[in-house]
């Protein structure tokens, strides 16, 4: 059929006919003729087949949000009674362009603690985020623009949007070694040799704790090592801080790894999420700072971080926001929040020993100590993409391709079926 | 240790929101901020409308309401009304399944969103804004990696359009380029194009496959009907081409604080859009992974409802009916004080703003003396004024005319 026949026949009945002949002809077929279909993300990717999946067996094991034991979202106590005081006095203002300051305060002091010498002197430049991946885009559009030769060294594995973060701002990536594939655990020696050989001054991307996807942190005395070892190379270190509070129950324990180069004099930049320990996903609300070497510095630098959120969404949303400085500045819901992260994190400890028990009991062939080993919301479990594919196709378990297990999808009335289903993919390897 | 970053300058103050923190530190009783275009009452104090609060307590009310990411192209249902909103609940092009609408942070989140996937997938990275546009226009689409040329668009002399000059300037772009286009109440001049002058405009377009991105900021809220500010936007799509549109619910429902928008792709087919939202979102995962919750909650709430719908129209337009008779006071009363010029175009301008035609020298002037606020380009917020505040204004600007070049 012509084409412009099929106009006048899909104009036919709209009576638009007139213009479309006239001026539709000209450019009759689109600008994005060539645009391809782009690829599901990996991640959320997962969670849209489960949501598509009709069997009644279904288990989410794939994206990184918190459930419940009976396998169902949870809004915390504390968030509710603060949304309960928000709600109607709110005059929805834009904030300035770096944020809530109060929020951002009371978020400093959970990374660099209470007392810490550096929120008193004002050196750190901070600004309100959109959550964590706001907060490691506006560093790699920073990073870009005043350090526009560096680049960024990013661990084997990381959380796969990373790599679209630090592309998308068109800084070079770099890797270096992290998991241990045969020991479930740290490549530790891998990860100090790329340290050491990497270029005088170069960057790196740390997570804070419980590591994603794998679980695997450093010791205490490794990241004692480590932060040595960047002071005698002069790197930088970017710390992305997802899960204060979520991995060990206890936020200043998780924090350990930052307070360690802050004690060694490294000038570092942070990433703070409040999606995992307030439950805040939805809401994007998080926090980049970047320590520096005076006030004025401080000034200077938050006021570029400002000119970069500008141009990409003028101001921060305010609702998150709101929520997160009405709990942190009230004792007692703040103390509440502790108590409520400390049992998310509790349960998630939980299923960790009840999976592994119930694969050993299973009489497994694989040692599946990492499994306890491990921290935070994730497991590496170190099934091959095959297996994974079984695992869904066969038994209509979710989960990232690269075998990572959301532990907050475990529940007690799921693990029994997750192991057998796991032991089933896995006995013949 | 020293720092990686000492080689970083500070950067100047936005001169919008640089305004706001000047007015802040000021301790004048007198003072007036008409800087940012945010809205006031007759008492000078910012709205939240009440079916905004309705919306707000059923959501708060509602205890099976979760705090889950949404998706990273945001709320289906706020998509899709907002899509009807602005193309109008009969558009050929929504009944096609033609048009990709991703959730985005307000008006400059569409735009950002929507400047990188043509930067991405759109054979021409040029895109041209009137001369002048809001100060963020040039710096989101330069982050973006397009590269910025301005058309003619206001006319110092008569404080209308050049419309001949635009026609030239349109008229000489290269094939394909991206134009931007203020679907109503232009900011920061307040100047349209009459429908006719609209209709050369598209014409013109057309005819040299220009991509029209429309900045939809103020829909319903510069002549009070949403149907008619949108007409810009309505005759483009009817004529079957494709185009960009990113709106914000930040005025017209005063959310601005939470960041609510929406970036919508018109395209030739729904293979097409389909494709193309995709790729948006590639996008938005590096950028922020999916937008905020709150603020397109109580969007959805409120235009999913016909009563509150219907209350919100009622709200909107009460407040474009006090700017356009915050324009007439003002008008009024200069003409009474007999402040040299011609005035009128504070009438024939619409929406948020007057571009006064007042200079550098006079505003500065205005601040010092009178403790005014606005933008350097002498660009004032109707928003902020009101019947008390308006002699202070004109004893401002009467000096400044008579007393300053």
């Amino acid at each position: 059929m012509s084409m412009m026949a099929m106009t006048i026949r899909n104009s036919a009945s709209r009576g638009t006919m007139m213009s479309r002949q006239i001026y539709g002809l000209r450019s009759m077929s689109s600008w994005w003729k060539n645009v391809e279909p782009a690829p599901k993300d990996p991640i959320l990717g997962v969670t849209e087949a489960f949501l598509a999946d009709p069997s009644p067996d279904k288990v989410n094991v794939g994206v990184g949000a918190y459930r419940d034991d009976n396998g169902k979202p949870v809004v915390l106590d504390c968030v509710r009674e603060a949304e309960r005081r928000i709600a109607g006095t709110s005059f929805m203002e834009y904030l300035p362009m770096g944020g809530s300051v109060k929020m951002v305060d009371e978020t400093l002091k959970l990374a660099y603690g209470d007392n810490s010498e550096f929120i008193k002197d004002k050196r750190i430049a901070a600004v309100q985020s959109l959550s964590g991946t706001g907060a490691c885009r506006l560093f790699a559009d920073f990073q870009k623009r005043f350090r526009p030769d560096s680049q960024i060294y990013i661990p084997v594995p990381t959380w796969s949007n990373h790599h679209n973060i630090w592309r998308d701002a068109q800084v070079t990536q770099k890797t270096y070694h992290y998991y241990h594939p045969e020991t479930k655990g740290l490549d530790f020696s891998g990860l100090m040799d790329d340290v050491k050989n990497a270029p005088e001054g170069s960057f790196f991307l740390l997570h804070a704790c419980a590591h994603n996807p794998t679980g695997v942190d450093p010791t205490e005395e490794q990241w004692r090592e480590i932060s040595q070892l960047f002071k005698a190379k002069k790197h930088f270190a970017f710390f992305d801080m997802a899960y204060q509070g979520f991995a060990s129950g206890d936020p200043e324990r998780d924090a350990k790894s930052i307070r360690i180069f802050l004690e060694d004099g490294h000038h570092i930049g942070i990433s703070q999420s409040y999606a995992k320990n307030m439950g805040l996903y939805g809401q994007r609300v998080g926090c980049l700072s970047v320590l520096c070497e005076d006030e004025k510095q401080a000034v200077t630098v938050k006021s570029q971080l400002q000119q970069l959120a500008r141009p990409m969404y003028s101001n921060p949303p305010l609702h998150g926001a709101q929520i997160v400085s009405t709990i942190l500045g009230d004792p007692e819901l703040k103390s509440l929040w502790l108590k409520e992260v400390k049992v998310m994190a509790d349960r998630i400890i939980g299923m960790r020993t009840s999976l592994r028990e119930s694969l050993e009991k299973l009489g497994s062939p694989l040692s599946w100590e990492h499994v306890t080993k491990q921290i935070g919301m994730f497991c590496y479990s170190g099934m091959t993409p095959e297996q994974v594919d079984r695992l869904t196709s066969e038994y209509h378990i979710y989960m990232t391709r690269n075998g990572r297990i959301s532990m907050a999808g475990v529940t007690t009335g799921n693990v029994g079926y997750l192991a057998n289903a796991i032991h089933e993919v896995t006995k013949s390897s | 240790m020293d720092s990686v970053f000492s080689n970083v300058d500070r950067a100047p103050e936005d001169p919008i929101l640089g305004v706001t923190v000047a007015y802040n530190n000021d301790p004048s009783p007198a003072k007036l901020n008409l800087g940012v275009g945010a809205y006031r009452t007759e008492e000078g104090k910012p709205l939240v409308l009440d079916v905004v609060r309705r919306a707000e307590q059923q959501l708060v009310n509602d205890p099976s309401r979760v705090k889950e990411y949404i998706p990273i192209a945001g709320l289906a249902d706020f998509n899709k009304l907002s899509a009807k909103l602005i193309l109008g609940a009969d558009s050929p092009a929504i009944q096609e399944s033609r048009v990709a609408t991703i959730q985005c942070l307000s008006g400059t989140g569409s735009l950002r969103v929507g400047a990188e996937f043509l930067k991405k997938h759109y054979h021409q990275s040029v895109i041209f804004i009137p001369k002048p546009t809001w100060g963020n226009h040039p710096k989101v689409f330069n982050l973006a990696g397009l590269s910025v040329e301005y058309y003619r668009y206001y006319d110092p002399a008569t404080r209308g359009l050049d419309f001949q000059g635009l026609l030239e300037d349109l008229g000489a772009a290269p094939s394909g380029a991206i134009v931007l286009l203020h679907a109503c109440a232009h900011n920061p001049t307040g100047v349209d194009p009459t429908p006719e002058e609209w209709e050369q405009i598209r014409q013109l377009i057309r005819s040299k496959s220009l991509l029209p991105f429309f900045d939809s900021a103020y829909q319903g809220f510069a002549s009070g009907s949403l149907d008619t500010d949108a007409h810009s936007v309505r005759t483009f799509v009817a004529d079957g081409g494709e185009c960009l549109i990113a709106q914000s619910y930040a005025k017209n429902m005063g959310l601005y604080g939470e960041r609510v928008g929406a970036l919508s792709i018109v395209c030739k087919s729904a293979d097409v859009a389909s494709k193309v939202e995709s790729q948006v979102k590639l996008v938005v995962r590096p950028m922020y992974s999916s937008p905020p919750i709150h603020g397109a909650s109580i969007v959805a709430t409120i235009l999913k409802n016909s009563d509150m719908y219907n209350d919100w129209t009622i709200e909107l337009k009460g407040m474009a009916d006090r700017i356009i008779s915050m324009r007439q006071q003002l008008f009024d009363a200069l003409k009474a004080k007999g402040t040299p010029g011609d005035w009128s175009h504070i009438i024939k301008q619409i929406g948020m703003f007057t571009f006064t035609g007042l200079n550098k020298e006079q505003v500065v002037f205005m601040t010092k003396e009178y403790h005014i606020y606005m933008t350097s380009d002498g660009r004032i917020s109707m928003a902020g004024l009101s019947t008390k505040t308006v002699p202070h204004l004109v004893e401002a600007i009467h000096a400044a005319v008579t007393r300053v070049d």
